[in-house]
């Protein structure tokens, strides 16, 4: 990586996660001298290829594309630094008993397929897609927008809240009372508004789990549905697809498209302590005790590793750093890589089914996946887990030797604490074992095709990417922590309470997911502060 | 090739029974998706189909209507609280043509309901509505079943159609009035101890029946009636030539004219049936039905756009024209939602909502057309009349008994 | 008690159901001079908040069994004082109880055994509770009025935003921001942030979860707490109990109705609402006698309302979608015990015994104790409310007798083994998990009685077993509360209004939704 120089710097951004890379992207096209500075030996955060058995690449973070910002993607060029977002095809729910539920894209394929399971569900599930499609066009506009301080009556906040309350009043009256109560429902709840049978209700209900800790009876988890609904690829809302390469591709073309604007990152350089002086942020320490200078810095890391961990407390206003304590950032997921000799046979898809190229999942009503957070509250992983699974290599040729096939499993629930002691290698076994087990149930040969597997749980995910508790949202997205109460309230804009100081991440609005919004908002409140167009 | 018994996720269109036959006759293999089925768009050459409406009989494979049978003591009760049109009056044998609307009096559906006996209806959608049926049905004592794949339909249309009927064997077919129903058993030679129901209804604006039958009845009916029509010039045609017929008649078709008030993303793209000009379909004073109150209020306010027919200058069919106040342009009043070159009519006509106050017959408008002068473009401003629907109207269509041809 | 034979007589209003808002909106109505009769099926009015002997010589309030959340302004417009309303017991004291634990005092009557088992917890409850009143107090205007309508063109509805507004801005930055924060949040994480002691957080997150189909990690369960203070805040009384039990209570508000020149019937029950040119004409009673007003006001619980009383035909479908997905599935059982001798809890005080216990160890307890009713079962270690009302009131039992009064959760509406053969094991259940907290209780059990949320609809009319008549969640609050389209105490029908605890804001025996109709119906037709 190229290094940055010894002059002072226009921004240093602390971590080369996506949020990062976008709002050193925006930065540096404005003209600033950025440097981004990365912990680990390799960029991209938690959107990574990595090469962690031989010829097998993995993305062992995230794993699937779809919210990130078609707008980001087009002003950053990141197609012509070699970012390809290919759509999947469809899903699969398989239950214990043999039966399944597949999501076909095709129109009539599909409403033939829930008829399977319920005539009137299929005819439902117009209504339903009808309700979330309205929602996401509602959210839409408000991604890429900083979020007003309702507290404030400053002229930018006030003109805000006024475009807030004529977008919401465009709605129409009936519109927003179902919107009101879309924002406050359970996935549950909102999901028994539609359909009767339990196998579609459960293959809907699984975004609604992911990453949080909550359950899908949890009042709130409507919204996490949405939160997974409201990407697209080339125009199909809620459409998922494969990063070519794995998604280190979206962290790689960022980086290409930030160094051709002129930036340079460092990577395997920790941060050990962002300077303050005179109560201005003024550039950070590295581990190896070297300072490095500059006009203001942007955190890409969650809120309480950010003030908690790499700031001293007495920079900071008391409450807030309480309020930093009181963030909810709790570790729930775990996820498997897995090398695979063969494609396995999971003999609930039908021969020649298209579903085996989309996400898989084991699970067979709400109660199982409700059942499955109740775990997690005692203490424990999922005794029978919701996993989403998917097999890229089928679609994208890159990722294995021929014929073999890499398969991401993504895990709901697993703690970041134990309730019977700490993380060691044997407790990571035997989670792995429970996932493996779980999959095998709907696979035989699934167990011999194994080559190697990488275990990840929480604990895992803090080590070695740095979020805290292994959270991949950097804090829950429940209301408290949403909209201008994301982060903290009163520090929803990206503005950290010590000038020249900024958070990028995806503890900021509008969350987490590869969205690249919070790093694209955060760079958008530095150039206006510094007078500078955005 | 695939076969029926391929699975939905290989072959998601389904097939009605008259497809062999279809696919037997279909000479430039142009089949699209309707209602989950697949169907002919075309058979042989759109204007010879058309004209075959307008001049013999026509064989139209009506299978993929969605068609529900309701039936029990709440019936009428629950179909007068669905629709807007006052059902009570619907005598047994008798068809109705009308429309429902959701809470805010926007137009969800059309179709035709049947009443088969005193508490035995049966409703023809071009959509699925199953949910919107259910849900209407809380509280109500009725059984709703979808029985598009146990019956089999077909159009049977044009002005020697009832001639082909008597041809077939159907003795009595002349009585039948427009919007009444009849069962009839079919002669032996086509199928043994099995009956067909026969309604005077139509697409088409003209003479012409629809046939409801068994599946397994299908395609010996299609083989009787092509025998029976062998004189009388009959010949299958697929949707793009019944297109045509149904604009001259003045017809609305959903996802073309408008959207289901149940399905919009936006805020102000649904319609009310006042708006759609159906408001002869709507009782307010029959007693409550879903989207009355809504519908109280727009007539109280009156509606603030229209669908009206166009006539339109030149003979470029102006689809999807957007249509001015003015021909420079400025204001835009409305734009048209069907369009066709009218063969019988010689005028070139168009479906369009347009705002209050344009909607006057004989107000002047101005469709923007986008002219192909060999792949080099020409935008041009054609003068267009706000005219009286239907545009073709014939008397044969209402004759009792109908004439031969 | 009956007012005038009404015969065929035509009323300005007829309120179907004397429960206590039906009374409180009845006694309004008369206040303003309109002719009102109640039409009460059950021989008693009160609906749910009566006073009835469950075993020979024992009473009890039959659901509620204390009084707090009625405002003051209510009782005394209403003059209930004069009427009969006398308090046993005022300013009642609340201890969290647990089994191998002593007692712990929650309220603010005697800090010092909190401070001993956590100075922390002492010096920070003080400070919650301000804040938490504070932020209650900033929504009780919005309690005590119509909801306001969303995106219409009236000025009264866009003023009355305004002023919702203004009054959260008038707390302050800070208050506001946190009543932003919290007001979605789970009590769980509210109570860890402040307090360390398990105790006092199952206690004081009990009060969030009761009544509710929620546990205290649920997010949106701060806001029933907040609710329950906004209420408390105006309440004519602390926590109190009435002489009589509740029933006294709805005696007095029928004697303010009768008073003010309403009529009740009771022993009528209503079959149907008569609609007459799409507007409420009237009601048909079981016996087939009509009754002819110009408006009806229902105090049934919404689905009773519009899908039994009224039925579909005369409503849009998407209304009766609406009213058909509202959640009213109680999951709160009443249980009452005839005693032989007063309960020993241990380490309880005599004046404690006189207040209300709950049950409720700490907060993984009642969510594990919630975990159940997702589930349809009913919870192996159950949380409650007790009082044992006979210590304020000896004419409760016979000499020497008690009574224990305890609202029990969750029992859920459903039941995956049917209640007709659970409902034992639950009562033994429930009395071992009081058994061990006062070791002897079940030895003094002479009688007992469950209400279980099906015995609840049976007996009260209220669809589901609902106290709330509708859960109280954040999806059917405020001003899509009961279902948008009847959120105003208005419905689609002309002439119909609902007064009852479906209503906004809601379920406790508060009189608010039944003073709130009569307002709105009285506003309307001037």
């Amino acid at each position: 990586m190229v290094s940055g120089g010894s002059g002072r710097h226009d921004a240093i951004i602390v971590g080369a996660g996506h949020n990062g890379l976008v709002a050193a992207c925006y930065l540096a096209r404005a003209g600033l001298d950025v440097l981004v500075l990365e912990r680990n030996p390799y960029i991209g955060g938690a959107a990574v290829s990595r090469r962690l058995y031989d010829g097998f690449t993995y993305s062992n973070c995230s794993y699937v594309c779809s919210l990130l910002r078609t707008e980001i993607i087009r002003e950053l060029n990141l197609p012509g630094y070699g970012l390809q977002i290919i759509p999947y095809e469809g899903g699969c729910t398989m239950m214990r008993d043999g039966g399944h539920l597949a999501l076909y894209h095709n129109h009539d394929a599909l409403r033939r397929e829930i008829a399977r399971h319920s005539r009137r569900d299929a005819e439902s599930y117009e209504r339903y897609l009808r309700d979330m499609l309205r929602q996401c066009r509602f959210i839409k506009p408000l991604l890429l927008r900083e979020p007003p301080d309702p507290t404030s009556f400053k002229p930018r906040d006030i003109r805000e809240l006024l475009y807030l309350g004529k977008h919401f009043h465009r709605l129409g009256e009936q519109r927003m009372y179902d919107t009101v109560r879309f924002w406050t429902m359970s996935c549950a709840d909102f999901l028994d508004e539609y359909f009767e049978s339990e196998i579609v209700k459960a293959h809907l209900a699984g975004s609604s789990i992911i990453g949080t800790a909550l359950g899908p009876r949890s009042p709130g988890t409507a919204y996490v549905l949405l939160h997974h609904y409201m990407g697209n690829i080339d125009g199909a809302v809620g459409a998922w697809g494969f990063a070519r390469g794995g998604m280190g591709a979206v962290t790689q073309a960022l980086a290409a498209s930030f160094q051709a604007s002129g930036g340079s990152i460092r990577s395997g350089a920790p941060v050990e302590r962002i300077l303050v002086r005179n109560g201005r942020a003024c550039g950070v320490v590295l581990e190896s005790g070297e300072e490095l200078l500059a006009r203001i810095v942007v955190s890409n890391l969650d809120v309480r590793r950010t003030f908690l961990d790499i700031m001293n407390a007495n920079d900071l206003p008391e409450e807030f750093v309480s309020q930093v304590r009181n963030f909810k950032i709790r570790g729930s997921s775990g996820k498997l890589n897995i090398a695979l000799d063969g494609l396995p046979h999971f003999p609930a898809i039908p021969h020649g089914s298209p579903s085996i190229r989309g996400d898989l999942h084991v699970t067979d009503s709400i109660e199982m996946l409700e059942r499955a957070y109740d775990d997690w509250k005692e203490g424990r992983w999922s005794r029978a887990p919701y996993i989403d699974m998917l097999m890229p290599s089928q679609i994208d040729p890159t990722l294995t030797p021929a014929g073999k096939h890499y398969m991401s499993v993504f895990v709901q629930y697993c703690p970041y604490k134990l309730a019977d002691g700490e993380w060691d290698a044997a407790r990571r076994q035997a989670f792995g074992r429970t996932v493996i087990d779980t999959i095998a149930e709907h696979s035989p040969d699934f167990k011999d095709l194994i080559l190697h597997a990488e275990i990840r749980t929480p604990w895992d995910l803090e080590n070695e990417v740095g979020l805290t508790e292994g959270n991949i949202f950097q804090g829950e997205l429940t209301f408290d922590q949403l909209l201008f109460n994301r982060p903290i309230p009163g520090y929803a804009q990206y503005r950290a309470p010590v000038r020249g100081m900024y958070m990028c991440g995806s503890s900021t609005h509008p969350g987490g997911g590869v969205m690249g919004a919070p790093g694209a908002n955060a760079a958008g409140a530095i150039l206006r502060d510094l007078g500078r167009a955005h | 090739m695939l076969t029926e018994s391929e699975p939905h996720y290989r072959q998601p269109l389904l097939k009605t029974p008259f497809h062999e036959r279809a696919r037997a006759l279909s000479q430039v293999d142009s089949f699209i998706p309707w209602a989950g089925y697949t169907t002919v768009d075309v058979f042989s050459f759109v204007e010879q189909e058309y004209f075959a409406i307008r001049n013999a009989s026509t064989l139209y494979d009506l299978t993929p209507m969605v068609k529900y049978r309701i039936d029990g003591r709440d019936a009428l009760r629950y179909l007068n609280r669905l629709m807007t049109r006052d059902i009570g009056k619907l005598k047994v044998g008798r068809v109705a043509y009308s429309v429902w609307c959701n809470d805010a009096g926007h137009l969800i559906d059309d179709g035709t309901v049947f009443r088969l006996g005193d508490t035995e209806y049966r409703l023809c959608t071009g959509e699925r509505q199953l949910d919107w049926l259910l849900d209407s049905a809380l509280g109500f004592d009725l059984q709703i079943d979808e029985v598009t794949e146990e019956t089999a339909a077909l159009a049977v249309q044009g002005p020697t159609s009832c001639a082909v009927l008597k041809n077939m064997g159907l003795g009595g077919i002349e009585r039948l009035k427009p919007f009444e129903l009849a069962h009839f058993a079919l002669p032996a030679a086509i199928a043994s101890d099995a009956q067909i129901m026969v309604s005077r209804t139509g697409f088409t604006g003209d003479l012409g029946y629809e046939l409801w039958m068994r599946p397994e009845d299908a395609e010996a009916v299609w083989d009787a009636l092509m025998e029976a029509g062998r004189y009388c010039a009959i010949r299958p045609i697929g949707s793009r030539a019944l297109n045509m017929a149904r604009i001259e008649a003045g017809f609305v078709l959903p996802n073309v004219d408008f959207v289901s008030g149940e399905r919009t993303l936006r805020a102000g793209t649904e319609r009310s049936p006042i708006e759609l000009g159906l408001g002869w379909l709507v009782d307010l004073n029959k007693g409550h039905f879903t989207g009355r109150r809504a519908l109280l209020e727009e007539q109280r306010r009156g509606p603030r756009r229209q669908l009206v027919g166009l006539d339109i200058e030149g003979n470029k069919p102006a689809h999807n024209a957007l249509l001015y106040a003015d021909k420079a342009g400025r204001r835009q009043i409305g734009s048209v939602s069907s369009a066709t070159w009218s063969p019988t009519c010689k005028r070139n006509i168009a479906l369009a909502m347009v705002d209050v106050p344009y909607i006057e017959t004989g107000s002047t408008l101005w469709a923007e057309i986008y002219l192909n002068r060999e792949l080099v473009w020409e935008r041009r401003m054609a003068r267009t009349h706000v005219v009286e629907r239907p545009f073709f109207a014939p008397e044969r269509r209402r004759l009792s008994p109908p004439a031969d041809y | 008690m009956s007012g005038a034979s009404a015969g065929n007589a035509s009323y300005d209003c007829l309120v179907i159901g004397g429960g206590h808002n039906g009374l409180v909106c009845a006694a309004y109505l008369a206040r303003g001079g309109r002719s009102v009769l109640v039409l009460e099926a059950a021989s008693q009015v009160g609906g749910a908040a009566i006073t009835r002997e469950f075993a020979p010589g024992f009473k009890v309030s039959a659901c509620a069994h204390l009084l707090h959340l009625m405002p003051g302004s209510l009782i005394k417009d209403l003059g209930l004082d004069a009427r009969g309303l006398q308090l046993a017991a005022a300013h009642m004291r609340t201890t969290a109880i647990a089994p191998d634990c002593p007692p712990l005092p929650i309220d603010a009557h005697d800090p010092t055994l909190l401070a001993a088992r956590s100075a922390a917890d002492a010096a920070a409850l003080p400070a919650y509770r301000a804040r938490l009143r504070r932020l209650a107090e900033a929504l009780y205007p919005v309690l005590d009025t119509a909801t306001p309508r969303l995106g219409t063109e009236s000025w009264q509805d866009r003023a009355s935003w305004l002023r919702i507004g203004w009054r959260i801005r008038r707390l302050g930055r800070r208050d506001m921001r946190e009543l932003l924060r919290i007001g979605g949040m789970c009590v769980q994480d509210l109570l860890d942030e402040h307090f360390e002691t398990p105790l006092l957080k199952g206690a004081l997150g009990f009060d969030a979860v009761l009544g509710t189909s929620a546990g205290p990690r649920s997010p949106g369960s701060v806001f029933p707490l907040l609710y329950r203070m906004a209420a408390e805040v105006q309440g004519g009384s602390a926590l109190a109990q009435p002489v009589g039990g509740l029933g006294a209570l709805s005696d007095s508000l029928a004697r303010a109705a009768l008073a003010a020149g309403a009529a009740i019937r009771t022993s009528a029950t209503v079959e149907r609402i008569m609609v007459r040119d799409d507007r409420a004409a009237g009601v048909i009673l079981k016996s087939g006698e009509q009754i002819t007003a110009t408006n009806v006001i229902s105090n049934a619980d919404p689905k009773t309302t519009f899908l039994q009383l009224l039925g579909g035909e005369y409503l849009d479908t998407g209304f009766v979608r609406r009213i058909a997905h509202l959640r009213a599935r109680g999951v709160t059982a009443k249980l009452h015990l005839a005693l032989n001798r007063l309960p020993q809890f241990t380490g309880l005080s005599d004046s404690a015994l006189a207040g209300r216990l709950l049950l409720a160890p700490s907060l993984d307890y009642v969510e594990r104790a919630f975990n159940h009713a997702k589930y349809r079962e009913f919870s192996a270690a159950p949380i409650a409310e007790i009082t044992v009302p006979t210590v304020n009131d000896a004419s409760l039992a016979p000499a020497g007798r008690h009574v224990l009064s305890a609202v029990v959760q969750y029992a859920p509406y459903e039941l995956a083994g049917g209640w007709q053969n659970e409902r034992q094991r639950f009562v033994d259940l429930v009395i071992d998990a009081l058994e061990r907290c006062a070791p002897g209780l079940r030895a003094s059990v002479e009688a007992v009685e469950l209400l279980s949320p099906p015995d609840i609809e049976r007996e009260f009319r209220i669809s589901g077993g609902h106290w709330h008549h509708a859960e109280l969640a954040l999806d059917q609050f405020f001003i899509v509360r009961p279902v948008p389209g009847a959120a105003q105490y208005r419905t689609p029908i002309g002439g119909l209004y609902l007064c009852g605890a479906g209503c906004h804001p809601g379920g406790g025996v508060m009189g608010i939704a039944g003073r709130n109709a009569a307002r709105a119906l009285m506003r309307e037709a001037a």
